[in-house]
């Protein structure tokens, strides 16, 4: 696209004049009656045909398209005696008390005038608000006299809502009318009514446009009516108050033709003004609300706009949609990654459109003939005049074959379409909220599974940030073969294997998986060929043949590897000795995998695990989304059989020391705590040198933080050294990365160590001491939140005090992030959600405005990057270099 | 004292195209000159290589991702 399309670069808000009115209508509506006892719309009634149609069927009179293209066309009612419109009652009220009740001049001197007009002017030419001033003249403009005719002035009153009243007497609205009509131009202006002729003589508004001679009628698109399952037509609500509105102007008018008495048709008046105020605003104050027959209050025109279930705030901000289905979610390590189950019940609620043509046409007749009970069955035969037919069991089999008949005979154009249940292998979109990126929404495919719950593959857990603690997710069914297509292509599940946000692998194995490939994977893992076979079949590879011989679980493990994978890698369980013993680590650390044989190293959260899987990384990268697929639904299974072959439990009996360690753990919190004193006291009497930069409180404050700190890890290790990996499965998921850390098992078995409040010990409470419990300006340990107990013997109840102020900052804290986080989220997205890449790599807005003239400078996608960056050279080198040792 | 603002090392260099250059680099990027991002002609790096409204600047920037980056901006009042 080149150059700008078209500026916009004025909009006029105002007021319709009775002739824009006239001019937009085409048809006056003159019969409050709806229908003909044949059921053919009235003309010049409220359902006049030249308002626009909504049957798909039919043309419109008016502008010749066809339903649902029409967009409809206004009526209008001339009033038999005008109306003050409610919306406008109070600017009527403020305009009537600021201009003269005979010659309709504003009531301000001339002077007084011109000082305004040139405010105005300045106002207008710096693109500034004219609120402020308007109100000002509104105040100023009250005088007993006119300054123009010397007139003496009363006080005009409004009586809510729209009864304005002068002295004791009350305007009729045709007065009012007449007197909005005296006030110049020039005058209104300065009121705030844009009366000002442009060149070609249009003006914008006009006073007395806000008392209504002429009521514009919505077209019915506005106000269908709704055909009741027992045949019965049931009008919209605005349908009804333009009933009750040209009911009584008849009667006016007769009433008025006739020469009835002014009593009569002062009556009828206020009738008529009640009812027009209703029909624009039902909730108006001072006006009982106009009710259905079943006493319900009617919803009008400022209903359906107005708050939370308004127009703006429910269809416009937020949006619903059909299709769509929303259940708790549960696991099941048997579905793919790729797959979603879906509970039957909602496989049969929620529908595929699908083209009839002759190849499916046997096909669709079985599911039809299915009904829209059973599994595989169908909800909707739709033909193609658009007439949906809900299938029953009474009617399905005369559906199906009316169904076949029809469509061998039809020759016109569009196509029958069969609302079949969803089923396996279909496309559908899967959501979880908050959709924070890309990957909270992807595409899965369908297993229909018994029970409610949605089922979820573990391995897609970290990108929808989902747990089973009774969360519910959201699932959409595309509508459209390009919606199917698009979405198959690019939001699969296997198509975000690799975070756009680092260019690593963010689905992948978690928990479990990583355990049970390492259990799989150790060192001591050796399985006979029985064993073997099975933990084979269950992840559904290939069996090979018997050879009598013991297998390695790192042979095992090979097998689901591609057969030319090479890789060098060290696990997470690497203790970082000071010297790597590469092959020959004692922790078997060091992943060496050959031609897909992986000969040395465990499998661990470095090998698949998400966020950090390296072979899981390679693998996408090298290998192809799908490659990687096969290999995350086969290595999880594996990791699942191998833990269920070992057996996997932890108990607090995995943070058990010996007495020994204990007391070696207490020898050192002690001599750290009198460490601690030492150096208190070395401050109080001044004997503390300070560190460069810092004062003595701080350079008090940061030793003794550090002191303790190195006591707690000191601790740590003393219970860290007795416990061992091979027995110990709370160390095992540490260490693997499956679950928890080694600071978590130290805290529960040592020694919990220092809380915090803002970054600091804690210090504060009560005046000049933490709690009561302590002398004041104590600077110890304990009385400044230390924990010297483990979470297993329990702590104290000062240490628990102090424990739960620093957990509660914690809390706080995560409260507060998300909120700011989610506002900083909201603007990028407002701020970036047009913004488009071309084919060039160019990135524009959508005006064609240039953003960047190459994506990220770069131009490259971090989806599809090696962290970031488009080749690692450093491993293309290595790689380079284990082919040619070979 | 006052400082040349075009040698400070936050500022990237700044180089205002010929018209034969402004037409290659827009057929190049297939764009017009109003789709590209502005630049105010009283800004300090506009005013002081005495580029006026209607010029397109050719910007040579450092890059974290890509080293060296060149955009355009055209000038405006
Ligand atoms: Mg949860
Ligand atoms: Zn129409
Ligand atoms: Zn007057
Ligand atoms: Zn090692």
């Amino acid at each position: 696209m080149t150059g700008i399309l078209k500026k916009i670069s004025q909009i006029n808000f105002g007021l319709m004049s009775p002739e824009d009115i006239r001019k937009m209508s085409v048809t006056k509506i003159v019969t409050p009656d709806t229908y003909d006892e044949d059921g053919y719309p009235i003309e010049n009634g409220l359902m006049d045909p030249r308002l626009g149609v909504i049957d798909p069927s039919l043309k419109c009179r008016t502008c010749g398209s066809k339903g649902g293209d029409c967009q409809g066309h206004f009526g209008s009612i001339n009033l038999a005696r005008p109306v003050i419109h409610v919306g406008f009652a109070d600017t009527i009220h403020k305009i009537l008390r600021s201009t003269c009740n005979t010659c309709g001049r504003i009531l301000l001197t001339e002077s007084e005038i011109f000082d305004y007009r040139e405010k105005f002017k300045n106002l207008i030419k710096n693109e500034e608000s004219l609120t402020k001033i308007i109100k000002e003249v509104y105040t100023v403009a009250r005088r007993d006299k006119c300054p123009h005719c010397e007139e003496e002035q009363e006080e005009v009153k409004i009586d809510k809502p729209v009864s304005m009243v002068e002295g004791n007497y009350k305007l009729t609205a045709s007065e009012v009318r007449e007197r909005l009509e005296l006030i110049p131009d020039s005058d209104a202006l300065i009121l705030g009514v844009n009366a000002e002729k442009s060149k070609d003589g249009q003006q914008v508004a006009r006073p007395e446009w806000m008392v209504l001679t002429v009521l514009p009628v919505p077209p019915v698109t506005v106000r269908p009516s709704i055909t009741l399952e027992t045949g019965e037509r049931s009008e919209d609500d605005l349908t009804h108050k333009l009933v009750d509105i040209l009911r009584i102007n008849q009667r006016l008018k007769e009433n008025m033709e006739a020469g009835a008495p002014q009593l009569i048709v002062e009556d009828l008046w206020e009738l008529l003004q009640y009812h027009v105020t209703t029909y624009f605003d039902n909730e108006a104050s001072g006006v009982p609300p106009a009710r259905h027959r079943s006493g319900r209050p009617l919803k009008t025109l400022a209903q359906r706009l107005k708050g939370k279930e308004g127009r703006f705030r429910s269809n416009l901000s937020g949006k619903r949609v059909n299709f769509s289905a929303r259940t708790v979610i549960s696991p099941d390590p048997n579905i793919s990654i790729n797959e979603v189950g879906v509970p039957k019940i909602i496989a049969t609620e929620v529908t595929v459109p699908v083209k009839i043509t002759e190849w499916n046409l046997e096909e669709m007749k079985g599911y039809i003939l299915n009904g829209s009970n059973l599994h595989p069955g169908a909800n909707y035969v739709i033909r193609p005049d658009g007439r949906k037919i809900r299938i029953y069991d009474e009617i399905k089999e005369t559906v199906a074959e009316n169904l076949e008949k029809n469509f061998n005979e039809y020759t016109g154009e569009g196509s029958y379409v069969v609302e079949r249940h969803l089923k396996d292998g279909d496309i559908v979109l899967f959501n979880r909220q908050p959709s924070l990126h890309r990957m909270s929404m992807m595409a899965h495919e369908v297993r229909v599974l018994p029970y409610k719950t949605f089922r979820l593959n573990l391995c897609v857990c970290p990108p929808y940030n989902a747990d089973f603690d009774g969360d519910e997710m959201n699932m959409h069914i595309f509508q459209t073969e390009e919606s199917r297509a698009e979405a198959k292509s690019l939001m699969r599940v296997q198509e975000h294997i690799l975070s756009p946000r680092f260019g690593g692998p963010i689905i992948g194995g978690i928990h479990d998986h990583i355990s049970g490939a390492y259990l799989l994977t150790r060192e001591s893992a050796i399985f006979n060929e029985d064993q073997v076979f099975q933990i084979l079949r269950k992840s559904n590879l290939p069996i090979p043949d018997k050879t009598g011989e013991k297998w390695t679980g790192k042979q095992i493990f090979s097998e689901v590897l591609p057969k030319d994978l090479n890789m060098v890698y060290t696990a997470e369980i690497c203790r970082k000795c000071d010297e790597c013993l590469k092959k020959e680590c004692k922790n078997d650390a060091y992943v060496v995998i050959e031609d897909g044989k992986l000969l040395t190293g465990v499998m661990d959260e470095k090998a698949y695990g998400a966020f950090s899987g390296k072979i899981l990384d390679h693998i996408v990268k090298e290998y192809g989304t799908d490659s990687a697929r096969e290999f995350l639904d086969a290595s999880t299974k594996l990791a699942v059989s191998g833990i269920m072959k070992a057996g996997f439990t932890t108990s607090t009996n995995d943070e058990e020391i010996p007495q020994e360690a204990k007391e070696r753990i207490e020898v050192h919190l002690d001599h750290a705590e009198k460490k601690v004193d030492l150096l208190v006291e070395a401050y109080d009497n001044n004997e503390l040198e300070a560190l460069p930069g810092r004062s003595l409180e701080e350079t008090l404050e940061m030793r003794i933080m550090q002191v303790l700190g190195e006591a707690r890890d000191k601790s740590g290790e003393i219970a860290e050294s007795y416990f061992d990996i091979n027995e110990n499965h709370a160390v095992i998921m540490a260490l693997t990365g499956a679950r928890g850390s080694m600071l978590n098992l130290t805290q529960i078995t040592a020694c919990v160590g220092q809380q915090s409040v803002r970054g600091g010990r804690i210090d504060r409470g009560y005046s000049e001491r933490t709690l009561p419990h302590f002398q004041k300006r104590e600077l110890g340990a304990k009385a400044r939140g230390f924990v010297h107990s483990s979470y297993k013997k329990g702590l104290d109840p000062i240490e628990f005090f102090f424990h739960a102020m620093g957990g509660r900052e914690g809390l706080v804290d995560t409260a507060i992030r998300t909120a700011q986080s989610g506002y900083m989220q909201r603007r990028l997205v407002n701020a970036l959600q047009d913004l488009s890449v071309k084919e060039d790599g160019t990135v524009t807005d959508n005006r064609g405005v240039i953003i960047q003239t190459m994506y990220g400078e770069d131009g490259v996608d971090p989806a599809k990057s090696d962290y970031g960056k488009v080749v690692d050279l450093d491993k293309l080198v290595d790689e380079m270099r284990i082919k040619s040792e070979k | 004292m006052k400082k040349d603002i075009l040698k400070h090392e936050l500022v990237p260099d700044h180089v205002i195209l010929s018209e034969s250059e402004v037409t290659k680099v827009l057929k190049k990027i297939e764009a017009h000159a109003e789709q590209l991002p502005k630049i105010n002609s009283d800004d300090p790096v506009a005013k002081s290589i005495g580029a006026k409204a209607g010029d397109v600047l050719e910007i040579t920037r450092k890059s974290a991702t890509a080293g060296k980056f060149i955009t355009y901006r055209l000038v405006q009042d």
